[in-house]
């Protein structure tokens, strides 16, 4: 039977993306001069166990490369080199390196040995041009399983009473006999201070081990007053099946300092029988992680003495960061529940209904019944909801290093302020937001943000600030990225809309009309395309995929003052606040978010254009007016506008009336696909089930007004 | 229909004719119930369901044949079928007059359609079968909706909506 170390691998690169995110997190908050040590283990530990891990796995490439930034960074931790701003570019180079590695190794493809290597040659001149390497610096053995320890540290206290040592080498079947030298271990260890060491030169490949079989030795060292006789009771079951020798120690010979936990944490010799406890799963990792540092892929780190760590802390090292109490479950389980508790939601719905049509003298106690299920329902839904949400400090993290470089590279001095970061929104929101933001601050920084020369000739200090902020607001969510650049230059906007044929010679727009135009495929200011932006695809893609969300993005500036851009989503996909409307026998829904204001029109509200396209007018604008029964083949209930009512909503920037038979309620609605079974439709973005179990459908207002023009065009 | 042996097949009935699907496609049999409609829908696509939390189109096999519409009563009856498209699987209802039994049927027993005039009109059809001295015509629904044009995978709005404006 042989272990398969495959099923470990998501988990691993998992937790090393994460930890290198928290590397790079450290990276950026550490002063130079006088780093923070909290800082520096952070770091380290990170760099530690990558290379645990990937020993573990056999990713040589990263394990080696690990190895020499752990050597670099022992070096800053022990405080003998001092960080320098170099340096932590050379750190933070190297969290790029290793991310690059680990996605390549995770898409099973070639690492970019050549970028990898220059790199570590500049880790090593680093280390060398710190001064005399100490020629025993001491490197931590990958995840040495918990105890092993150096076979002589010069730095033992003396000598103390003198003890045993012991030498245990089972034989094979050791196991097989019913022994388990773990326990015997644990009852040495019961005696006195153990110092266990572990031969494990007999271990075969991992593909040829045995898992019935037992391919370790021990040397063992208890100190103190113990009987001989203690010590042979603790072999007695396994004489016959093992070669023994207990000898006593002579006064002088080093007493090694250990614990006696670290016994408590030997691996079983070899994989125990697969079973499904806990515990016994722990043995296969561990054991193969021993035999991981006894023939550790890399010279240098087989040459290294491995030190002795505490097993807490090798344990910690396998099984994640960070305790927070928190457990890591797949986004599907997540989603199956929040499926069922949609079903549930529905049901219960149907049920309300249903039971409002009852009479007798139990009615009044099945409603009350029904109305405290339609409470915990709604408890239950949140809760689940807020299972899927995620602070946005996930998306935030990514900017301080980002805007760091960024500005590096534009000569500009930026200040980054981050707040609202604990501000939680669905993950597939936090997912899909990223892009748009790292879109919108990359502009603040290269077109908003000007020049630190500029800056001062303006009165404003030489150092910009990009301010990113989240807040919730009702039941949405608003991201706002806010610089004090020069703000949006009109003049050019407008000259270069004038150049593009966008507007007329003569056209005078309003501020907001000349917002709009960044908002154009292919529009752009800048002079010149950097590398950074001014290609012109940048706002365009952001406002779409803000759309895709069901979300708006707002944009106010002030010329010499900054601008701001305003981005507002919905917290979750999943579910919607609606507005029921009516059109004959079907029902709609608008999304809360599209509706401007419903109304009911007067027949002198309404004017005929060239006899064809309605528009009303509202607030001094003239809105044209869809009739949704048109639009969508219904019989509507009244054709005549003014017995119906008009719900003004907003897509695209556009306002348009809806003619609608009448009004129903607000609800919020769980949104269902209909393109699982079925497909698009133009102006639909999905439905959804009401609660008498019919299917309505929800309503796409961009896509409405699309698909109205594309008729009009007709 | 290249293996040997017998598979069950549901028969059911369209005005005159029987037809028959593959068992193992079908999901679930329902009388019938309002739909909600769908715009720019073909029309014999008669709109949506919520077939237990989830959103099932319901053609008219009748509309789909060409035939004399029928009215929709209690005893209508909706079966649900799993279609295969290139996007993967989709579930269907399809409403028809009657189901009326489930039968063994030989597959060596299966005869081809005769080929009459353009093929497209009978390349739904999987084959013609008697049983208890009735033809059932077996159906390739995979084909029959599969195929059909606002319904079938990765075709977008725009095409729909140019196919039902056609």
């Amino acid at each position: 039977m042989t272990v398969d170390l495959t099923q470990f691998h998501d988990a691993f690169f998992e937790e090393s993306f994460e930890a290198l995110d928290a590397m790079e997190a450290a990276l950026l908050k550490l002063d130079v001069g006088s780093p923070e040590p909290e800082l520096i283990n952070t770091i380290f530990r990170v760099a530690h166990s990558i290379k645990g891990g990937s020993a573990t796995f056999g990713f040589t490439e990263i394990a080696s490369f690990t190895h020499s930034l752990e050597t670099l960074l022992d070096e800053l931790r022990s405080g003998t080199m001092p960080v320098t701003v170099a340096l932590s570019d050379l750190l933070l180079k190297s969290v790029d390196v290793l991310r690059a590695m680990l996605r390549a190794v995770q898409a099973k493809q070639p690492i970019d040995t050549q970028r990898v290597s220059d790199l570590q040659f500049d880790l090593e001149v680093a280390i060398a041009g710190k001064g005399a390497p100490t020629a025993a610096a001491p490197v931590p053995a990958p995840a040495a399983g918990g105890a092993t320890l150096p076979a002589a540290a010069p730095d033992v206290p003396a000598a103390r009473s003198p003890g045993w040592r012991i030498r245990f080498h089972p034989y094979r079947e050791l196991l097989a006999r019913g022994n388990d030298p773990l326990r015997m271990l644990r009852e040495l260890a019961a005696l006195g201070e153990l110092a266990v060491r572990v031969d494990a030169q007999m271990l075969p490949p991992l593909a040829e081990i045995n898992p019935q079989d037992c391919y370790l030795a021990w040397s063992l060292e208890l100190p103190g007053e113990v009987s001989e006789e203690a010590i042979k009771q603790v072999f007695e079951w396994a004489e016959g099946d093992c070669d023994l020798t207990i000898e006593r120690l002579s006064g002088e010979a080093g007493k090694l300092p250990a614990s006696p936990q670290p016994a408590a944490a030997m691996p079983v010799p070899a994989p125990a029988p697969a079973t499904t406890t806990p515990t016994q799963l722990a043995a296969p990792r561990t054991s193969s992680t021993a035999r991981a540092s006894a023939t550790a892929p890399t010279g240098a780190t087989a040459a290294q003495p491995p030190r002795a760590e505490s097993p807490a802390k090798a344990e910690a090292s396998l099984s994640g960061f960070g305790d927070s109490g928190s457990i890591r479950v797949s986004v599907e389980k997540i989603d199956e529940l929040m499926n069922t508790v949609g079903e549930l939601v529905i049901t219960q719905a149907m049920l309300s209904q249903l039971g409002s049509h009852f009479d007798g003298p139990d009615a009044e106690k099945l409603r009350g019944g029904l109305a405290q299920l339609e409470r915990y329902m709604r408890e239950l839904q949140e809760s689940v909801m807020r299972v899927r949400m995620l602070p946005i400090s996930f998306v935030f993290s990514r900017f301080p290093r980002m805007v760091r470089d960024l500005a590096q590279r534009l000569g500009k001095q930026i200040e980054l302020k981050l707040t609202g970061e604990q501000t939680e929104l669905d993950k597939t929101v936090l997912e899909k937001i990223g892009d748009p933001l790292v879109h919108l601050v990359r502009n603040c920084i290269d077109h908003g943000i000007e020049s630190p020369d500029a800056r001062v000739a303006a009165g404003k200090p030489a150092e910009g600030t990009v301010h990113l902020d989240a807040c919730h607001r009702g039941g949405n969510i608003a991201v706002e990225v806010t610089d004090d650049g020069g703000g949006l230059d009109k003049e050019r906007i407008l000259a270069k809309a004038r150049a593009r044929g966008l507007v007329g010679a003569g056209d005078s727009l309003t501020d907001a009309e000349i917002h709009e135009l960044i908002f154009l495929p292919g529009f752009s200011t800048a002079e010149k395309t950097t590398d950074v932006s001014g290609r012109g695809v940048g706002m365009d893609v952001v406002r779409r995929n803000v759309k895709e969300l069901g979300g708006k993005i707002d944009l106010s500036s002030e010329p010499g003052r900054g601008s701001r851009f305003t981005i507002t989503l919905p917290l979750t996909l999943a579910i919607v606040d609606g507005q029921s409307v009516a059109v004959g026998t079907e029902t709609y829904i608008v999304p809360l978010i599209s509706i401007v204001e419903s109304m009911q029109l007067k027949a002198t509200g309404v004017t005929r254009l060239s006899g064809q396209s309605e528009v009303l007018s509202f607030r001094g604008d003239y809105l044209p007016i869809i009739r949704l029964h048109e639009l969508f083949g219904v019989e509507p209930r009244s054709r005549a506008l003014h017995e119906g009512l008009v719900v003004v909503a907003e897509g695209d920037g556009r306002r348009v009336g809806l003619f609608v038979d009448d009004l129903l309620g607000q609800q919020q609605v769980v949104i269902k696909s209909l393109e699982a079974n079925y497909g698009h439709i133009e102006g639909v973005s999905g439905a959804t089930i009401l609660g008498d179990g019919s299917v309505a459908l929800i309503l796409d207002v961009p896509g409405l007004i699309r698909a109205a023009s594309m008729r009009a065009a007709a | 229909m290249t293996t040997n042996g017998s598979h069950q097949v549901l028969t059911f009935v369209l005005g005159n004719e029987t037809y028959g699907v593959d068992i193992l496609r079908v999901q679930e049999i329902r009388g019938w119930s309002a739909v909600t409609k769908i715009p720019h829908a073909p029309a014999h696509v008669l709109g949506v369901l919520n077939l237990r939390g989830s959103i099932v189109p319901i053609v008219d096999l009748r509309m789909r044949f060409a035939l004399e519409r029928a009215e929709y009563t209690a005893v209508t009856v909706i079966i649900v079928m799993s279609v295969n498209t290139p996007a993967g699987r989709r579930d269907f209802g399809v409403v028809v007059d009657g189901v009326s039994d489930v039968v063994d049927v030989n597959s060596a027993e299966v005869k081809p359609a005769p080929e009459l005039g353009s093929r497209s009109a009978t390349d739904y059809i999987r084959g013609l079968v008697s049983v208890a001295e009735r033809m059932v015509v077996l159906l390739d629904i995979d084909r029959l909706i599969g195929r059909d044009l606002a319904l079938s995978a990765g075709v977008d709005g725009e095409e729909a909506l140019a196919a039902s404006a056609a």
